[in-house]
This record gives structure tokens, sequence and C-alpha cells, in this order.
């Protein structure tokens, strides 16, 4: 460990900095605040005021850019086990978020589209609706284990008919739900002001590095994604690890339903959760993941999911038209491929060397 | 040039950043001659073929063909192509969604015209002339891999080809197969089609074969006539030891006899997986080091491999200490106290990115369970043992494995499988590519560990490492397992013509 | 290999797509189809209250004297020859207004009603127009269309000439000319927004500022609803302002963030123009986080479009202010050109706009709900 600290040392701080996984989404919100603080700094106030039930709530674009992220930071973790023990990515999570809030409506409606109360407890609708969605996520995850295919393209297929299961689910109907007991994970607790989506990302953020830390789920999907057949020579099931990948996604997936559906109290098959499993991956790149798998670094992963959504409330601030954020979306995109290609990291590592020899001189 | 060479290569120099490839390689094709092209693995051979047409370029040297003034020059497939030179490899090149006519003549046309029914007329001929079973219209893939293998040959000699390289092409197949495949060699040398054979097969270069060239390290070792070169002759200028000076170097180790009453640590019975290799039997007791050898590709890997469960097992059981249990996949053997370090390190063996750390506790982390995970303190202090046991070079236990050099990635993977604390330990060619030192101590590792009671299986392509530290070995050739030796049988000589299927 | 293994995925996905996406449909197809075969001759035993339909359609049949009255007196019972319609819709799923819609024409053409009908769904020209001619070819006498695009009809429109199939088309409209369908029945999108407009001109504000939530850019709906709006603005602009516009695609999640993101950049405005009902439920659901009082006599007007049930109980409640219908009920406009085409009379003018409401939260009653809500 010592010895460790002492070469550390050697290295100089820029490359040190450069190297780190998280420089590129600080970098990047870095960026953006910045931009947001000389356009008015008044992007960063936060009022304490009431709903419109009485009770208190935070209010501002930071408290909005936590609420809103938190869908994407739950879906970011999923997406970055897929990837690493995948080496591709699960396109279809947008459709799965829909079946899955389908499923939640149609459980606590129990068929009536308008029911005065609820025909079971928010708790089992939801474990219901988790338990669907992890069988869907398992069965993307055979499609990429055994039969071998793409996970991009093995994921089309959910992808393409996701949304019309999520419509025949509840009879194409489309139940509206109103009691306040589920407008509380897509709003606020009475009396908290904080918004409840934030709690629950924090939940599954503090889930999921308690398995890493607890478990073998990182150790086993890196080392698939890296070497499939040294892994097989060691003992570990590559096919098995990929699907419990695909499944813990479905448990992400679950959940951002559950907060959808809350926020409306209702559904609309054709556009929840739209896009979203583009932003998703977006936030797995920025979290300096290679998007072909392997290592990956999870707090980078969804502390990229914040920063996205940071841009696109900077976008909104600005007035960009919601069809042309996904155009600003590719200009990230591109910036990020562009930073990690292997010629554009030579370049870096030559320009720090050079510094580097200054700073000596 | 004489009249009846097709090709002459003199003095061909190839390097590749801190390797030698060729060192003033010469090769000389005769019209109507099947030529093999013999050596073990780094011997130059896909070198000089890669040279030859034009994949590499050469840093020396010239090549010299029949009908061109002076040396030509070859800097692509194309080039290659446009003067006469085919290859057709072990992997077909061609599409299998085309039909066999497209496949025929595809990039081969000028212009943007096709005359579809003059091409498959054509493709009928010349089909008919190789007799080669398969119709013009027919898809590809709807041919026998041998087929389709005859098929890349008759696009090549329909391109006019005067030397044909074929790479393996008989790995695949079956014995049927591959005589069809040696009667159209053989109509093809009676057309004065000069013919390169690339095969790991000794049989089948004793069949088909006019002339034997005999690479090794990088260098030339010899041409021969086939009737000047008993295969043991062969065999041994492959490995490099004449078979004067095979001085019998006797191993240091003791030969190795049973207790009474002691049973084997493993004991297979044919056992067989779906990687071609016939059923063998192997057995091997407690504190034993022995070895399978023979040529590359004789099944060496593939018969440790369907011990390990590596491979999918198709046939044949596995007893330990006496008794019989399963052992399908990796899991079940390392249950059974098997360890298998495999022979590819970077496509089998090393996790590349994750760290010296991982590495080492990877698989004994695999048994103890994914909800078993060692503390990250405990890790270090593992990995920290391994490192100064093994004397592992790196710069930390954190360093991903894939920066250090070979010698020491072979070291994690052993400590990997020592820190399982395995009963019997399969080493598949540990010591290929590094350094001397390094090969020495994994040498007297093997001897040491040995000492202390656990049974080792040892695989080199190096015969003196295998006689230093085996005390019986496993001979194969051609995917079967051919003899086994032990005692004063172990040498030099001894293996070699066993290798090699008697003093023929 | 990995290419067939791919081809055969993607086949089974668009089997498993259809399957699914017919699923829902399909028991409800199925179920008024099978319902005219069975329950033909029940119907003439039990004379039941669809004779007096029945009688009145066995006059039209008599009083068309067509060709087909031959056939008709061959296996002529007291039910009388039966109308067959064929009828080529979008997928009930692509949204509640298309459900309706559907919901609408099955409950109109039953057997009760004197109606054969098959029920084809697609979202694909292609598919569409394989459909109509599969239709025309088994000899419908109606062809009731709401085509996926306006462009390929017209070789499907000349075999039904041919054939003797009258086309109406509904909610759709096709390039044709007049005379190569019955009718068309259609939204005026125009007249919605305007509509809607003057209503908001009504509530004499003094000052319009408005976050105006557009719809997926280009669908005519959009347009149309988008279109009143602007001019207004043009008119007027010292009175009427946008706060905003931007599309939020009709999703009510990305309504929600846009309202969010201008009350947090803390600009003012008291109307909420929604171009849809989800994007209404977005915008409140943000409102409501900040406290800012909407509905009735409050501090911002909200409204929407589409006429969902829900949506009209948040007008009952005085939530919302203003809801526009996009009337999805063609099914009765459609009987009615269908019944004047068997009397032989001409059908004078072939476009027929259907009537649109547009619902005041302050006069809207639970009978209007019940009726009007999709």
């Amino acid at each position: 460990m010592q010895k460790k600290e002492v070469k550390k040392t050697d290295e100089n701080i820029l490359t040190r900095m450069v190297r780190n996984q998280m420089f590129i989404p600080l970098l990047a919100l870095a960026a953006l605040a910045l931009f947001n603080l000389i356009a008015g700094p008044e992007f960063f106030a936060i009022t304490l005021g009431t709903n419109s039930a009485g009770n208190p709530v935070l209010s501002g674009y930071p408290i909005t850019i936590l609420d809103s992220g938190s869908e994407l930071a739950i879906l970011a973790i999923g997406m970055t086990l897929v990837t690493a023990a995948s080496g591709g990515q699960d396109i279809s999570v947008g459709a799965a978020v829909a079946i899955a809030g389908s499923v939640l409506l149609r459980m606590l409606c129990g068929g009536n589209s308008r029911p005065e109360e609820l025909a079971m407890p928010i708790i089992v609708a939801f474990l219901i609706s988790c338990i669907v969605a992890m069988l869907f996520g398992a069965f993307n995850g055979v499609l990429v284990a055994y039969f071998k295919i793409q996970p991009m393209i093995a994921t089309l297929i959910l992808y393409t008919a996701g949304r019309s299961i999520a419509a025949w689910i509840n009879n194409n109907e489309l139940p509206v739900i109103t009691d306040p007991g589920l407008s509380y994970f897509g709003g606020f607790i009475p009396g908290v002001p904080i918004p409840t989506p934030f709690f629950i990302a924090v939940i599954c953020v503090v889930a999921i590095f308690l398995v890493l830390k607890f478990t073998n789920l990182g150790l086993y999907t890196q080392a698939v994604g890296i070497n499939e057949n040294s892994s097989k020579l060691n003992g570990l099931n590559p096919q098995l690890i990929k699907i419990i990948s695909f499944v813990i996604l479905g448990l992400c997936v679950a959940v951002v339903g559950l907060i959808k559906v809350s926020r409306i109290q209702t559904i609309n098959y054709s556009v929840i959760a739209k896009d979203i499993e583009m932003d998703a991956i977006l936030a797995v790149a920025l979290g300096g993941n290679a998007l072909s798998g392997g290592k990956f670094n999870m707090a980078a992963s969804i502390f990229g999911a914040y920063v996205i959504q940071f841009l696109t409330q900077t976008l909104y601030r600005f007035k960009v038209s919601a069809d042309a954020l996904p155009a600003y979306k590719a200009v990230v995109v591109i910036v990020l491929v562009v930073i990690s290609a292997p010629t554009v990291k030579e370049w870096f590592g030559k320009m720090s060397r050079k510094f580097k020899v200054k700073e000596v001189a | 040039m004489k009249d009846n060479i097709v090709l002459q290569m003199k003095n061909i120099h190839k390097s590749f950043p801190g390797v030698r490839a060729l060192q003033g390689v010469d090769f000389t094709l005769r019209k109507g001659e099947v030529h093999a092209l013999m050596g073990e693995n780094g011997a130059g051979k896909s070198t000089l073929i890669k040279v030859l047409t034009g994949v590499y370029s050469k840093d020396e040297g010239d090549i010299l063909l029949d009908g061109h003034e002076g040396p030509v020059a070859i800097h692509s497939p194309q080039d290659a192509q446009k003067v006469g030179i085919s290859t057709v490899y072990q992997e077909i090149t061609l599409c299998p969604n085309l039909s066999v006519a497209e496949n025929m003549f595809i990039g081969r046309t000028s212009g943007m015209g096709q005359n579809w029914k003059k091409m498959n007329s054509d493709t009928e001929k010349i089909l008919k002339s190789l007799d080669i079973p398969a119709s013009a219209t027919q898809q590809l893939e709807t041919c026998s891999l041998a087929v389709q293998q005859m098929i890349a040959i008759a696009r090549a000699v329909d391109m006019d080809c005067k030397v044909l390289i074929l790479d393996e092409p008989t790995s695949s197949l079956d014995e049927q197969e591959v005589e069809k495949l040696f009667k159209l060699m053989r109509d093809l040398r009676s057309r004065g089609v000069g013919i390169v054979f690339v095969t790991h097969f000794l049989d089948q270069v004793y069949e088909i074969c006019d002339r034997i060239t005999v690479m090794r390290d990088g260098q030339l070792v010899g041409e021969f006539e086939i009737k000047d070169l008993p295969r043991v002759k062969l065999v041994s200028k492959m490995l490099g030891k004449e078979l004067d000076d095979m001085s019998d170097i006797k191993g240091e180790q003791k030969t190795y006899e049973r207790k009474a009453g002691e049973v084997p640590v493993l004991e297979a019975e044919n056992r067989v997986s779906d990687a071609g290799i016939k059923p063998f039997n192997f057995h091997i007791d407690k504190g034993e080091v022995n070895g399978f050898t023979g040529l590359l590709g004789s099944g060496r890997s593939e018969c440790v491999r369907a011990i390990f469960g590596a491979d999918r097992v198709t046939g044949g059981t596995i007893k330990m200490n006496g008794k019989p249990v399963k052992i399908n996949k990796a899991l079940d053997a390392m249950k059974n106290g098997i360890a298998y370090l495999p022979e590819d390190r970077k496509g089998d063996g090393i996790v590349g990115d994750l760290s010296v750390r991982e590495n080492i506790i990877l698989a004994q982390q695999v048994l103890r369970g994914f909800f078993k995970p060692f503390s990250k303190a405990k890790q270090y202090e593992i990995a920290d043992e391994y490192i100064k046991l093994l004397s592992i070079k790196t710069a930390s236990a954190d360093t991903p494995i894939k920066s250090l050099s070979g010698g020491n990635q072979q070291k994690v993977i052993l400590a990997r499988w020592l820190f399982t604390h395995p009963e019997y330990l399969i080493l598949d060619e540990p010591t290929r590519g590094i350094d001397v030192g390094t090969k020495v101590d994994i040498q007297k590792l093997v001897l040491k560990l040995a000492s202390e009671g656990m049974s080792v299986t040892f695989i080199s392509s190096e015969l003196d490492e295998m006689l230093r530290t085996c005390s019986r070995l496993v001979v194969m050739r051609d995917r079967k397992v051919v003899g086994e030796l032990s005692g004063d049988d172990l040498n030099q000589s001894k293996v070699m013509s066993t290798i090699a299927g008697g003093d023929k | 290999m990995l290419k067939k293994k791919v081809a055969m995925l993607l086949a089974v996905a668009m089997v498993a797509a259809t399957v699914v996406g017919c699923g829902g449909g399909d028991a409800k197809t199925d179920a008024p189809a099978d319902d005219t075969k069975t329950d033909a001759p029940a119907d003439d035993a039990a004379a039941d209250d669809g004779a007096d339909d029945a009688a009145a359609d066995d006059g039209a049949d008599d009083a068309a004297a067509d060709e087909g009255a031959d056939d008709a007196a061959a296996d002529e019972g007291s039910a009388g020859g039966t109308i067959k319609v064929g009828i080529i819709n979008n997928d009930p799923n692509e949204s509640g207004y298309r459900t309706a819609n559907d919901k609408d024409l099955k409950a109109m053409f039953t057997a009760e009603n004197g109606y054969e009908a098959t029920f084809q769904y697609s979202m694909k020209n292609d598919e569409q127009i394989a459909y109509a001619q599969n239709m025309i070819t088994e000899g419908v006498d109606y062809l009731l269309l709401s085509a996926a695009d306006t462009a390929g009809w017209g070789g499907v429109l000349e075999d039904a000439q041919a054939a003797g199939t009258e086309v109406i088309l509904f909610d759709r409209v096709i390039d044709a000319s007049e005379d190569m369908y019955a009718a068309s029945i259609v939204s005026d999108m125009d007249e919605e927004g305007n509509k809607a407009v003057t209503w908001l001109e009504g509530q004499g504000l003094d000052s319009y500022n408005i976050i105006h939530l557009q719809g997926v850019m280009g669908a005519a709906a959009q347009q149309g609803r988008t279109k009143a709006l602007d001019e207004k603005v043009k008119a007027e602009p010292d009175k009427w302002k946008l706060v905003v516009q931007q599309t939020a695609e009709w999703n009510a999640e990305k309504a929600q963030q846009i309202v969010q993101s201008v009350i947090d950049s803390g600009e003012d405005f008291n109307v909420i123009y929604a171009e849809n009902d989800d994007m209404a439920k977005g915008a409140v659901a943000a409102l409501d986080a900040a406290n800012i009082e909407h509905g009735v006599d409050k501090k911002v007007i909200v409204m929407g479009f589409d006429c969902n049930k829900w949506a009209l109980e948040e007008l009952k409640k005085g939530a919302w202010n203003y809801d526009g219908q996009c009337n999805p009920f063609q099914a009765k406009y459609i009987d009615d050109v269908i019944k004047s085409l068997e009397k032989g009379e001409e059908i004078a003018e072939k476009t027929i706009i259907m009537e649109e409401k547009g619902f005041d939260a302050k006069e809207i009653t639970d009978d209007d709900i019940e009726k009007y809500g999709i």
C-alpha cells in the first residue's frame, strides 16, 4: 500500500487527473456550471416553498436536476453492468419501462381503468412489476448470452414490441390513479422538501454499492466482459453472468417505471420514457466506461447521468426546442468519442509529458 | 532461372519490433510438385507465406518468378494474384451466401456488366474438369467444407495460378474429404501447378508431398527430397535436435513408482471432447510429474482441456482418487482440486484490464462463491504474498496485468492456480514466449510442488524441458495417443521416433 | 451464420410485434365477427329490438334494388341482406383517440345494426393497401379507410370502382380526386385551434403570457392547434405573449420538465396551452409542485385537447379550464352516409367535417363526460 502511494507522487498531477475516470464527467459538469453561472447565477438559486398540497418543497434548477436525473441515474446502474458484462447496450429500456409501468397500473386498478380505491397495496403491485421487468430482462439476457446476438440487436425485439405489449397489458386503456399514495414516489412525501425520486435513486445507489462490496458482481461482470474464455476457464459461467446483468437492469427498469407512472399518475404507452435508453447509454459513456465492455466505474456512470440531466436542464433554460435536444446530445457524444479515441489519448499523453518536461526545466 | 522452377525466394529477411521473424530464408518451388513447408510454432512459416502473398513487405531479399525478368515486387495480395500466386486458407474466405459461380468470379470481372449465363456455364466447365461435386448455381454454404475448399482452389486455378499455397487445408476435414482434396492436388500437380502445402499432419506430408522445406526459429534448416528424409529425421529437424547428439539427457527426476495400495490421483478413461481428438486414457499419481508430447497440432492441449472440461466433453470418465467424478466444465474440475494453466495466455489466461491482484484471486474467489468476496485487505495480502513467492515484477498489485511482461503475466496466472491449492496442476506450455530465467524458475517450481505431493502435468514444445521435469511422457501424433514412455525410454531419440511413428 | 441468426430473430421480432400489436384488438375483432355468423339466426327467431333496424334496412335494400337484389332475394330471411363493410384502421394502441375510434366503429358496425364487418389494423401504408385489395376481392360493399399515408391509394380506388365497392374515408385524407370515393369524414384541426383561441380570448385577461406545449412537430393536430394561437399572438403582440413555445412531443414528462424549467427561471405566465391532455397533465404536475394555483378563477388557465375522460373529470373539478375535442366518433357519420347511399341518394358534400366541441370547465356536465370522454 505504501509503495503505491510513493509511486503515485512520482506522477505528474495533470496526468493523474486526466487519467481519473471521473475527469471527463467532472470537466463536463464544470463547463456547464460555468456556462450557467455566466448566463446568470440565479440558475443556482434554491427556494423553499410549499406545493399545492401544502407541504414544504424545495425548488429551483438544481433541485429539478436532482429530481429528473434520478431515473437516468437508476437506469445507468443497470446499463453499466450490462455494458460491462456483454460489451453492448440494451436499447429496450424505454419500452421496458412502459411495460413495467403498465403492469403496475394494471395491478393497482385491477382491470377497472378509473378505480375508486387501489386493488392492492402499491408495494405489492410494484413487486409484481419488478418480477415482470426482470423476466423481460432475462429474455434479453438469454438472447445475448445463449444465442450470442449482439445486445443492441437482441434488444431491438423488445424495443419494437415493448410499447405494444405495454398497451396490451392494460387492454389499451389509460388508467388514471387518484390515490395520493402513488404520487409520493414521483413527487414529494408530505413534510419532506426534497423530491422523492432523488431518495429512491440514493437508495438504489447505496444498494448497488453494497452489492458490489459484499458480492463478486463487479469482479465477475468485468472478468466476463474483458475475457470470456478466461472467465470460463476460471469456473465462471459467462452466460449466467450476462443474464444476471440484464435482470438487474430489469429491476432498475421497474423502479424507473414506478417513478414515471407516479409522476403523472397515468401512462402514455407510446411516449413514456421515450429515448431514455439513449440517455442511459450516454451516461455510461460520459462516465468514461468503455462501451465495448470490461472494466467499469459505477460512480462515474451515476455521476454522468446527473451531468446529462444538467445539460438537458441547461438547454431547457435557454429554451432550446425539445426536439433539438438530441442534436445537442449528439455533439456531446461526438466529443466523448473523440476524446476517448486512442489517437487523441496518445496526443494527450504527449502533451502531458511535454508539460512535465517544462516543469522539470 | 532453371526450366522447371516456378518460384524462388532468396535470402528473405523480415523483422518485427523485437523479433527477427525471418533470417535469410531461401525457398524454391518447382513446376508440378507438392512442397511441404514444415516447422514448429514460431519457425516463420506463416511469415514467409505472408511475405510471398504481399501481406507483409519483406525487409530484404528477392522473389523470382518463372516468366518474369528479374525480381518481382509484391506489395499486396492483389499483386500476388496478378503474378499467379494464390492462397487457400484453412478458414474459407469465400462468401457462404453467394452461389458457387458467383464465388468463382467475384472480384474478377471487369466493368459493371456481367454475363450470368456465361459465368454459370464457365463455372460448370471448371467444376467438371476438376471433378468437383458441386453445381454452379448452388449456394456455397450448402456444400461440404471440403467441397468449399476445393472450390476455393478451383477459383485460384482458374485465375491462372502457377503457385498455389494451401495453408492447413486439411485441419477441419475428415479422412475421406482429405482423400478427395489430395486427388485434386495430384490432378493439379500433373497440370504443372506448384503447390506449397502447410500442415501439421506428418502422415499427410508423406502421402502427397515430393519435397520438404524445414524451418526453425526464422531460419532455413534445409530442403529435402521426401525419400531422403525419414520421419524421425524430419521430427528431429523440426525440433532442432540432431539424432546423433541425442545424448541421453536423462531427466533429473527420479523414475516414479506407485506405492502399493495407492490409487492414481486422476484417471481418465476414453475421455474425448469436441475439439477433434480421439478418445484417450490417462492417469497421474500423487507427486508425479508427467507430460503430453507431440508436434504442434498433435492434440496434446486438447487432451488436457478434455480432462479439465475446457472444451465440450463428449465422452469418457474421470476418477479422482479412485472415485468417479463428473467433470463437464471448468468449475467441476476446480472443485475436484484440478487447476489448469492454459496454453493461450492472452486468449484464455489473463483478464487483461484487471489488476494483478484481481487476476491472482480470481479462481479461488470463484470457488469461494458469489457472496463471499475477499475483503480488499485480504486481497492485497494474498497478492503481495504471491508476488513475493514467485518474484513477480510488477509496479504494484493494482497494475493491470496486461502491462506486465509475458513471463510475469504467466507467473500471475500460476499464482492464481497455486492459490486454489490444487491436488492436480496442469501446465500447458507455461514456458512459451518467456525469458530463460523465468523458464528455469517455473521448472524448478514444478519439481518442488511435486516433491510436496502435488501431481503435475507439464506440456512444453521444448523436449529438453519435458525430459528434465517429467517422469513419464504420453506421446501424441495426429490427435491420437500413440505411446507412453518412462524410465530408460525417456530420451530424445526414443521420443522422436515415437512421435514420428517408428524409425521409418 | 451470425447474419442468419439475426435475420431469424428480426423475423421473430416482427411476428411478435404483429401478434402483440393485434393481440388486444384480435379478441375484440373476432368476437363481433363470430357474432355476425352465429347470432344471425338467433336474431330471426328472437325478433328483438334490432328488428326495426332490420326492417328499415330491408326497405333500403328494396329501394336500392341493385344488381345484388337477386342474391338478396335468394337467401331472403327476415334479416334481409346484411351490408358487408371492410374497415381498415390504424393500430388502436396508437393513442387514446384511436382506441376510442376503434371502439366506436365496433359498436356501430354490428350484426344488430345490419352490418357484417371485417376489421384490419396497420400503421403501415403498404400493409393497409394489401388489406384493402383483399377486402375488395372478397366483395365488401363498403370499404372504410383511415389511411396511414396519403399517397399510393390510386390502384385501390380504381379496383374498388371496378368492383362496385364504395370507399368512405374517415379521420385521414388521401391524395385522390373526389369522384374516386363516396365521402370523407374528417376533423378540422384548424377549427379546433380557432375554437380554443376564441374561448381563451373570451376569458378577457389583461394580458396573456402563455406556455405553449406543442405536439410532435408536423403532425396535423399540432399544425392546426398551433396555427390559431400563432396568428393571435402575431395579431396582438402587446397583449398576447408566448413565454415559451416548445414541443413536448405529446409527452407528459417532457411537458412537466419544460414547465418546471419556466417556473425555475422565475418567468411569469398565466396560461398553459397544451396541444393534448397528456401534456396538460404534465404541466399541471409541475404547477402543483410549485404551488401555483390553476383552474377555474385561479392564476393559471390550463387548456388541453382530445377530451380524455380523466381530463374532462379534471375540468369538472375545476382544476383545468378548457378541453378541446378531437372527435373520434365517426361511426355515426359513416352510418348516415351508407344509409343514404343504400337509398340511392347522392352525397352532396363529399367532405364531411364532424362537429367538435370545446368544453369549458364552468359548463361541463357529467353527461358530457360520459358521452364525449374517450
